[in-house]
């Protein structure tokens, strides 16, 4: 299936990226060219196949709900951008 | 000295003759001649591998030592190494330094091996030649003008090159195998769930699993004895019983079945890859095993399914760089939009950005059945063939890669080609399986790879299966000339 310009703006905001304009022409092309190979798929009828989400059918098994880990706020925060007061600083959202 | 494998490496290191910070010495001063050419570290971390060595030394000197004390080695830059920068070959995270090792990474630690630095590779292990590093391509130590294939190209190359004794490496698509068939080393993806993915920086969940890159598979045995194992920080990973992976190695192939894919001779497969795959048959054969027919019918829907399943899991796993916690941060954003917006669009490079967009497309709405849907529904087919084949025999084998490794900036054109690259060894991922990758001979001066793939769980019977092939040949010994 071929995307045109404007499904591959929608697409980048979805995907929180930004695309110049002359990026989208490029990008609309390669990603159509991407969707063609994927669309191999469907020359199969797969109507009686159940999905495969993980090579063992795994389910996620649970633990016991203890605490394992210790506070290290302060640390962690020294690998952010920008922070004040423990907290991470963002662009203002709320006026 | 540097051309030997781990196990000969380790014998030294057990007689005296060699201790581990004279040989961490010598592979430190080998990088340092060779990989501003060959671009295969991004990272050397040479006060702390001489310190390593040293505590190596004074753990054998205590005899205290495992198999894999001193023995040197480099950690794919995918594996978060703490207090060392971890930066998965993207400008996203060229400035960070981890919090916490990884459990592969402390695994290794905990045995005594000496850490000589982080490796290059594609960015977020997108790739199939090392060209989308945000580091620079990394290049064939056979023919520096090609590539070392992908993604972990560094520690392919690295092994290859002798500037360290063994590395680890992921394979999501073929990862691990693609760039040891180029580079002439082995190259071993265990089955999903052997080996903990904490702290493997996320690509697709579903299908990532950390492996050996070495110089033989009876070191790909001594490296999986060190990272295999239940990690209770990762549910996929397998609680099992611990295993000695070295133990099967000097099986006897008598009347081992190997299977041979039909589809895995069609066209795209070069003469020099399918003599030296034909002449390794042989040598099974004269070493006791049959060679039976098998069809994976499916095999040609891999590319396809895997390049919606990985994409969408990968577009949910980097959803997580938002220039908020960690990583790349824009300059002066407007808002908090255009801080998500732009901090992603400039930390992620072109292949990374195409994969989050495929992803985000074939999972938004309307579209999750026609794409991600029916993906899964392939997954078992593909799946099934494998189990099919593996009723009648015990392994299958066939090649890694259709050619040898090509030129730097060939294929780099057009993403469709580069994803054909992994035509044999996607199909092992979405399985789940276990394959490897060793060599198998040259075509025109450069290495060509054969590929071993077994059931669940048979990682000790391949490796065994690569482990006669190698008593019996001595492709795996053979190291590029010219290069120092």
């Amino acid at each position: 299936m071929a995307l045109d310009n404007e499904e591959v703006s929608n697409i980048a905001h979805l995907a929180r990226l930004r695309l110049s304009e002359d990026d989208n022409r490029d990008v609309t092309r390669r990603i159509s060219d991407i969707l063609a190979l994927i669309d191999q798929m469907q020359d199969i009828d797969t109507d009686q196949v159940e999905p495969l989400a993980h090579p063992f059918d795994a389910i996620q098994p649970l633990r016991p709900d203890q605490v394992t880990e210790t506070d290290q706020r302060d640390r962690l925060q020294t690998l952010a951008p920008a922070v004040q007061d423990g907290l991470f600083l963002v662009p203002r959202v709320i006026e | 000295m540097l051309n030997k494998t781990a196990a000969e490496l380790s014998a030294a290191l057990a007689a005296g003759t060699v201790s581990s910070e004279e040989l961490t010495s010598e592979y430190l001063k080998r990088i340092s001649t060779l990989n501003t050419d060959l671009n295969a570290f991004i990272t050397v971390t040479e006060d702390r591998a001489l310190e390593q060595a040293r505590v190596a030394d004074r753990r054998r000197a205590a005899g205290e030592a495992t198999p894999l004390t001193g023995i040197p080695l480099a950690h794919k830059d995918i594996f978060c190494t703490r207090d060392v920068l971890t930066t998965c070959g993207s400008k996203m995270l060229g400035n960070f330094t981890s919090p916490y090792d990884a459990t592969v990474v402390e695994r290794f630690s905990r045995a005594g091996a000496v850490m000589l630095g982080k490796t290059n590779m594609d960015e977020f292990a997108m790739g199939s030649s090392n060209e989308t590093s945000h580091f620079g391509p990394v290049r064939n130590p056979w023919d520096t003008a090609r590539v070392p294939g992908g993604s972990s190209g560094g520690s392919a190359a690295a092994v290859a090159a002798d500037l360290c004794a063994m590395a680890t490496g992921t394979d999501t698509g073929g990862s691990i195998r693609q760039p040891a068939a180029f580079c002439g080393v082995t190259g071993f993806k265990p089955g999903y769930g052997r080996v903990s993915r904490w702290g493997m920086i996320a690509f697709a969940s579903s299908l990532d699993q950390a492996g050996p890159i070495c110089k033989s598979a009876e070191d790909a045995a001594l490296m999986m004895n060190v990272m295999a194992g239940g990690d209770p920080k990762d549910s996929t990973c397998l609680a099992l019983p611990e295993e000695d992976f070295t133990r099967p190695l000097d099986e006897s192939l008598d009347g081992l079945r190997i299977g041979v894919p039909r589809q895995h001779f069609t066209e795209g497969l070069t003469a020099g890859v399918e003599k030296n795959l034909q002449d390794a048959l042989k040598v099974f054969e004269s070493l006791g095993a049959t060679l039976v027919d098998i069809d994976l019918p499916h095999n040609h829907l891999s590319v396809p399914a895997y390049y919606v399943v990985a994409p969408a899991e990968a577009s949910a796993n980097l959803s997580r760089y938002d220039g908020v916690r960690y990583g790349y941060r824009c300059q002066d954003p407007v808002d908090l939009e255009d801080m998500y917006k732009r901090s992603r669009s400039e930390g992620f490079g072109e292949e990374v950005k195409r994969r989050i967009m495929v992803g985000t497309y074939a999972l938004s709405a309307g579209f999750y059945d026609a794409y991600y849907k029916k993906a899964q529904k392939i997954r078992r087919l593909i799946k099934q063939d494998f189990d099919n084949a593996l009723q009648t025999v015990d392994v299958i084998i066939g090649p890694t890669s259709p050619h040898t490794a090509f030129g730097i900036g060939e294929k780099n054109d057009d993403p469709v080609t580069m994803y054909l690259e992994d035509i044999y060894t996607i199909a092992v991922n979405l399985a789940g399986l276990p394959g490897i990758s060793i060599p198998a001979g040259f075509s025109d001066g450069l290495p060509t790879g054969l590929q071993i793939v077994g059931g669940d769980l048979a990682e000790g019977r391949i490796l065994n299966v690569a482990h006669q092939f190698q008593r019996n040949t001595d492709w795996h010994t053979q190291r590029p000339g010219g290069l120092s």
